[in-house]
Formats: C-alpha cells, structure tokens, sequence
C-alpha cells in the first residue's frame, strides 16, 4: 500500500463494489453535530464544526495528523470527559438526544456508541471474557445467553473459525489483528448502535487491514460506522462519505466518490493529492 | 622515559576506554559483588556460630593444677580458645610463671553441673591443663532444669533400689528414658490440652457468672445452670488430676545416679532428663542424627530454662501469625488509599502534600509507632473495647494491654507507605488504553477500576506487601511496647474457643533475639542461641517472602501487561 501512497488516481472500483450514487440529503441523520468547539485548557482544537453523520453508512475522517478528527470522533462517546481541561461546547444530537445535556448516563451513552482504539487493547483474561465483558458489565450472567452472545459477535468479527477450540485461552496469545478483530466482536456484542473506530488499522499488517476492511464492509449494514484513518486509500475503500478536517476545521464534507474525485475545495485537493499532510 | 608519542597513544587509549564505558561498568559489578560478598559472609557467619551449638562435640576430661595448688580433673566441652598476654592473666592475680612466651591459651569449658559448680561455664588457662583424655564412658545427661551433667553412670534405681550399675547401667538407662519420654509427652498434652480446657472453662465460667452479676440478670436459675457446669468441670479436673499424679509418680519412679568429674555423685530422676548421650562413642554418623534431632528439637519444642535451652516454635509461630494477620490488615488499607488517591483523588497541592506525607511515615523511627500503638492502640481503644465489651473481667484488662491485635495494626500502620506507595506505581503503570477500552464498553469507573485495573495492578500490590512483610517481620522495637513478651504460656491460636487469641501476648523472634543476647542469666549458653535464632529469623523471613514472590510471579503471569 505505501506505493500507492503519493499517487491520487484513487480507484473506487478496486474492490469491486459498485456504489449506487449517494446523496446526504436522502440520508436519515444518527449524529447531529450543529455546531462544535471543544477546548484543550485555553487551546481551542475544534472550531465550530458542523455535520451530520448518515445512519447504516460508513464516515470516514481523514485530514493530517493532529487536525482534530480523533478528538471529534471521541467527543461521539465522551471519551474526552477523560481528559483533564477538555471542555466541549455545543450539542451533539445521537438520534435527536444531546448527549452532552446534565443528568446523562455517559456509561449507556457509550454502550450504544462503541468504540475501537488504534492499538488493540484486549483484557488480559481469556478470549470469552472479553467478548462477554460489557454483557457482564450490564449483568447479564447466564451461561447460555452468553455463549450465544460469544458466538454470534466472534461470528461478526469474522474471527469464530479462528478461535472457536481456544475460546478459553488467553486473548494476548492472538495476533494483532485478530486482537483488533476481538476487540471489534467485544464492542458488538452489547449491540451498540454507533461503531467508532479510531484509525483500527494503524497498527496492523497489510492482510489483517484487508480483514478488517472487509469486515467493516459488512458491518455497514447493521451499524452507523464512523472511521477515523491516516489512511486515503482505505477512505475511499471503506467509506461512504468522507469528512476532511484540517486544523480543528472542517473543510468538506461530502459522499466519497465526489470528495476524492472531484472536491470542491482547494485544500481537500491539495491534501488528497499529496502536497501536504 | 616515554616518548610523546608513545604518551599519547596510552592516553588516547585510557581515553577510549573510559569512553567505552568499561569503568561504569566494572564499579557497578564492583558494587554488585561487595553486596554479594557482605551479604554471604553475613549468612555464614551466622550460620557457623549458630548451628555449630547442636553438635555434640567431644568431651574432654584432663588434669588441672594450678600452681601452687594440687591437681584436680576437668571434665567438659571445649567452647572457646583463646590466647591473651601472659601480663594480663598476672595482672588479674593469677599465679602464672614470668618466663615463658608472651601469649598463653586460655580455653572456656563448659562444665556443666551447675548445682554443683555453681556455674555451667569455666575458664581455664591451657597451659595447666594436662593428661587431656576422652574416655568413651563420659556421660552427658541434658535436664530439663540445672542444664546439663557431666560425669559417669554409677548406676540406675527403680524406686530407690538399684537395678543396674557398671556397664549394665547405661543400657539400662537408655531404655528407662524413652519409656519416661513417652510418659512425658502423655504429661505434657495432659496438662497443656486438657487442664488447660478446663481452665479455660472454668475462666469463661466465671467471667460469665460475673457479667450477669453486673447485668443484675443471676437469677437462682442462672447460678444453678453455672453450679452445674462447673461442678461438671471439677470433676473432670479430680480425675485428670488423678491421671496427672500417677503419670508423674511414673515419671519419677526411676533415677540414675552419676559421679561428676571432682567425685561427688548426684542422683537425677529421669523425669528430669531429655536425654543421655555419649559423645565420645558416637561416630560421626550417630552425631549427624543427634546433631539433626537437636536441630528439629530447636525449630519445633519450646523454650527452656529461662530460653536458654530447647527450642523456640512459639516465637517462629508468634512471628508468623503476627505477620499474616498484619498483612490482612494492611493489605486493603494500603489498595484503598491508593485507589483513592490515584484514581480518584483530585491531583493537586493537596495531593502531593498527602502523598509527600505518606513517603514520609516510612521514614518515622518504627518505636515512635511502638508508642504511639501503646498510647493509642492499647490503651484508648484497647481500654474504650474493654469497658464497652468486657466489663466482666475488669480490672484485669483484655484487650486493654499489649497483645497480638495491637502488634499487628501497629506493624500495619508502620508499613502502610510501602504498601500504598507500591499500589499507586502499579495503578499508574496499567495502559490507558485497557481503561479506556473497558469505559468504551459501557462500564464505570468503579467497574472498571474493580474488574480490570485492580486485578492488573494485583502483582504491584504484591510487590508491596513483600516489601511490607520483610520490613515487619524484622522489627522489634515498636513490639516491645504493644504485644510481644519473653515467654508466653499457651500459642495464640489453639483449641480453645475462640481459637485465635488476638488479646494474647506472643513471643517473636526478634525480640527472642534479644532477650537471649541481653538478658540472659546465662551468657554463655545463650550465644549460640542469638546467632542460630537470628538465621532463623532471615529464613523465616525469606520462607515468608518466598511465597510471596511466588504468588506474584503468578499473578504477573496471569495478568502480564500488553506488550506494546
């Protein structure tokens, strides 16, 4: 993939999926975002970003490191209440609710709004406890229910073949990307509603990303997915809009056959094109 | 002369080669090895002075004539030679030739016979010894009270009347002391185990009796229900007694009568004697089994003759169950505040002041928390459980005295820092990344902290407590204070009810250590003892953490961190 890097003739139909065309206002809105600013201590990291992210579609956020699209994406499940100094302004609607209204309950908020790191971050238990961990967390304790709950979101994961004779066996003995794909069936199984995945094929191998590119393909169907990445080619692979971001700015967002084939703006084309970034 | 040119290469070499960082490299081995070697040469020290007590050296007999005196026989153990100028020995008013060399020996002998002698040691000076010998016939007969004999078998008597004499009679005696060591152990368990039930009953009686007195609540009924109870336990005491009169006029039914080395003959009753061996027959196999016995006799009996002699497994098993119960203690203590204070706490001035406070208690001199557990511990809170829960034994305190409980929470509040210190690195070394994704799944920071951050920062804890353990099972002063005693009567965790005794005195090594080293009556016998215990205090230390460390090598295994 790193060839690919500095050319910008993206072809869309590589994977051979042939998209029907998009168009956002035909979309039903899961994240309403009218209007964002979010604060490090006195140092403002997002300016007023305004967008609306499209149910049962993949989003994908791309712009050069430290623009802002990370902070957004965890501003989705509130993770950056666990920052010290961040401090959000302006509502942000999940299915017409502000998430961020007084009297929330931040741990439900973030079982409907799931969320997969760069690095994969399984438990040290076994691989079971770790699909089952937010089931427990919600005290769901039958056996069964469980072992249901395990096969199906290891199924989803596209990782059941893999691991179904060692399911008792320690999740830090599998590969990085059959970790990531775990870490993606432990956020599945508590049947969020949001997918966030924060650049999940950073540290992976090129046929592990290939595997989870695929997966995510297939989870578009079932869940509101928005993807952070570094990098362009799995945008336009995986993705049905794309978001540029660009100094805690957002500069275009649109469907992303249009965005890397056509962008209406200057800095979209110069980043897309690899002048910068 | 060395040209410079030759200079200058030499220095340009010193030059590499302290670049190269082989200087920084042989003073950390350096200082890595003198550890090591201080470290050994400490242990074998110890482990020569102290062990070397068990081994049943040769006796000697010899003739002794001072000059200007007549001859007379020594009969003893070697302990100790050594030389000192022959002025000091005139200077102290001994007879001693002037011509000779400027050195002479002078040998400690451990005579025994106290009751005779009047000392179990004497120094003699070497070069009047003569005519040194070591019969095969020299008995040494180790008692349970007056130390030990040395001399011959004359003979043994049954009741008085002499049933063997000569060489007939050690046979004898060897037989007639494993039946009186069977009959004493019989005794023993006898008055231990069940008088000792019935003291305790009749105590639990009486303090029961009293506490309804107090409650104005001794009905007739009440007192007759006592009566009966007691009168049950009177009678079981008329027969147990009945036992322990016949037991020990068994014990005492035989006696061997030994000569000592001036001629005088004392006759000991066998009851009195842990037993008789003959040094200079055994081979150097029997003294490897003696040798052993006496070993196992000094890990599993208990003390005697003002801790001189026997064993000491009260003082190991007070030190270990006092360590555990403060490692119960200090264990959840030390994991909540740290808890608090990483994880929860805001961070800022207050913080850092309570943290610099907490490193700082490590630092406290450990007997100011020996007085602070007796002035707090003992004495408000002991005395406030006594008048609250224990009225009925007043004015004997329960716990309102020095005692197991108050030993351990003051060793638990002496090594709090260490535990909490250990725990707070632990917390912050777990990866942000398992929190945050564990939060990303819907659970609480409690949740999360409980099913995830502790169980990975359980290895730290451990680490803590290892720490914990071998600074608490070395301390001595602050235990002085709060619970621990020369010579305790009864372990602190046995078959009577509530079978663990936290109001009990115990003994400790440590401070075993010190009493036989410094207040001893008798200072020679005492000081192999000093040494042997101190080794086994470092293997009772190293046994404890050990396991710990084994422990934790289990939870690292169990939780070992992501390899990032």
């Amino acid at each position: 993939m790193q060839h690919e890097s500095h050319s910008h003739g993206i072809d869309i139909s590589a994977l051979g999926r042939s998209r029907q065309s998009l168009d956002m206002a035909n979309e039903s809105v899961a994240i309403e975002v009218p209007g964002l600013n979010l604060f490090y201590g006195e140092k403002q990291a997002l300016y007023d970003v305004t967008m609306n992210i499209p149910r049962k579609r993949v989003t994908a956020f791309i712009g050069p490191s430290g623009c802002g699209k990370s902070t957004l994406l965890r501003c989705f499940n509130r993770m950056n209440d666990l920052v010290d100094g961040c401090r959000v302004q302006g509502p942000i609607n999940l299915d017409g609710r502000d998430i961020y209204r007084k009297g929330e309950d931040v741990a439900e908020l973030r079982r409907r709004v799931g969320m997969v790191f760069q690095k994969p971050n399984p438990f040290p238990k076994s691989i079971y406890e770790n699909v089952v961990y937010g089931l427990r967390i919600q005290g769901i304790n039958q056996k069964r229910v469980l072992d249901e709950a395990v096969e199906w979101a290891l199924k989803s994961a596209a990782l059941w073949d893999e691991v179904k004779d060692r399911l008792h066996e320690s999740a830090l003995g599998l590969s990085g990307g059959q970790q990531q794909r775990l870490v993606i069936a432990r956020t599945v199984a508590v049947q969020p509603e949001v997918l966030l995945l924060d650049e999940p094929c950073s540290a992976l191998d090129p046929i592990s990303t290939l595997k989870v590119e695929e997966l995510i393909y297939e989870l578009k169907n079932k869940y509101t997915i928005v993807i952070v990445t570094h990098n362009m080619q799995q945008a336009a692979r995986v993705s049905d809009y794309t978001a540029f971001m660009y100094m805690g700015k957002l500069v275009e967002f649109g469907d992303t056959d249009t965005l890397f084939t056509n962008p209406a703006k200057k800095q979209t084309e110069d980043y897309i094109t690899g002048r910068y970034g | 002369m060395i040209s410079p040119k030759v200079s200058a290469v030499k220095q340009n070499n010193l030059k590499s080669w302290y670049k190269s960082g082989a200087p920084g490299v042989w003073m950390s081995g350096g200082a890595v090895a003198i550890a090591v070697i201080m470290t050994l040469g400490l242990l074998t020290v110890i482990a020569i002075r102290g062990l070397g007590h068990f081994w049943p050296a040769d006796v000697i007999e010899a003739d002794y004539r001072i000059p200007g005196q007549e001859a007379r026989v020594m009969l003893g153990e070697v302990v100790q030679i050594e030389e000192v100028p022959r002025a000091r020995l005139a200077a102290a008013g001994m007879p001693v030739a002037t011509e000779g060399g400027e050195f002479m020996t002078r040998e400690l002998l451990k005579v025994g016979n106290r009751e005779l002698f009047g000392a179990d040691f004497s120094w003699v000076v070497g070069e009047w010894l003569s005519d040194a010998r070591a019969p095969a016939e020299i008995t040494v007969l180790e008692r349970r009270e007056w130390g030990n004999f040395y001399g011959y078998v004359v003979d043994v008597r049954e009741g008085g009347e002499v049933v063997a004499e000569g060489d007939a009679a050690w046979m004898e005696l060897q037989a007639r002391i494993e039946r009186v060591e069977e009959l004493h152990t019989q005794l023993v368990r006898l008055e231990k185990k069940e008088i000792g039930r019935i003291n305790h009953g009749m105590e639990r009686l009486r303090l029961a009796q009293r506490k309804l007195q107090l409650e104005n609540r001794l009905t007739a009924e009440a007192q007759a229900g006592l009566d009966a109870e007691r009168a049950q336990l009177d009678a079981d005491y008329a027969k147990l007694e009945a036992r322990m009169v016949e037991l020990y006029s068994a014990v005492n039914r035989d006696s061997v009568t030994l000569r000592a080395s001036d001629g005088r003959e004392t006759t000991v009753a066998l009851g009195k004697v842990v037993r008789a061996y003959r040094p200079n027959a055994m081979g150097p196999l029997d003294k490897m089994g003696f040798y052993g016995a006496k070993l196992w006799e000094f890990v599993s009996d208990e003390p005697r003759e003002a801790n001189t002699e026997g064993g000491i497994f009260p003082a190991i098993f007070g030190t270990v169950l006092m360590v555990l119960i403060m490692a119960v203690i200090v264990t959840p203590f030390g994991v909540v505040a740290a808890v608090y204070l990483r994880e929860y706490a805001k961070q800022g001035p207050l913080t850092r002041i309570i943290r610099i406070a907490v490193n700082n208690l490590a630092g406290v001199p450990s007997i100011v928390y020996g007085v602070f557990g007796l002035g707090f511990f003992v004495y408000v809170l002991g005395g406030s459980i006594d008048s609250l829960f224990f009225p009925e034994s007043a004015p004997a305190p329960t716990f309102g005295t020095p005692g197991l409980m108050w030993a351990s929470l003051t060793l638990a509040i002496l090594t709090l820092p260490v535990v909490i210190v250990a725990t707070e690195e632990g917390l912050a070394r777990i990866p942000r990344a398992v929190r945050e994704g564990s939060l990303a799944l819907g659970a609480t920071k409690a949740e999360t902290l409980w099913k995830v951050v502790i169980p990975m920062a359980s290895p730290a804890m451990m680490t803590g407590l290892i720490l914990a353990v071998a600074r608490a099972a070395g301390e001595v002063a602050p235990l002085m204070l709060v619970g621990v005693v020369k010579l305790a009567p009864s372990l602190p965790l046995n078959g009577n009810y509530p079978y663990l005794h936290l109001d009990q005195k115990i003994m400790h090594l440590g401070f075993h250590i010190y009493d036989v080293g410094f207040q001893s009556p008798n200072v020679e016998a005492a000081r192999p003892l000093v040494y042997a215990t101190a080794l086994l205090l470092v293997v009772v230390i190293a046994l404890l953490n050990l396991t710990a460390v084994y422990i934790r090598n289990h939870l690292r295994e169990k939780y070992k961190a992501l390899d990032h």
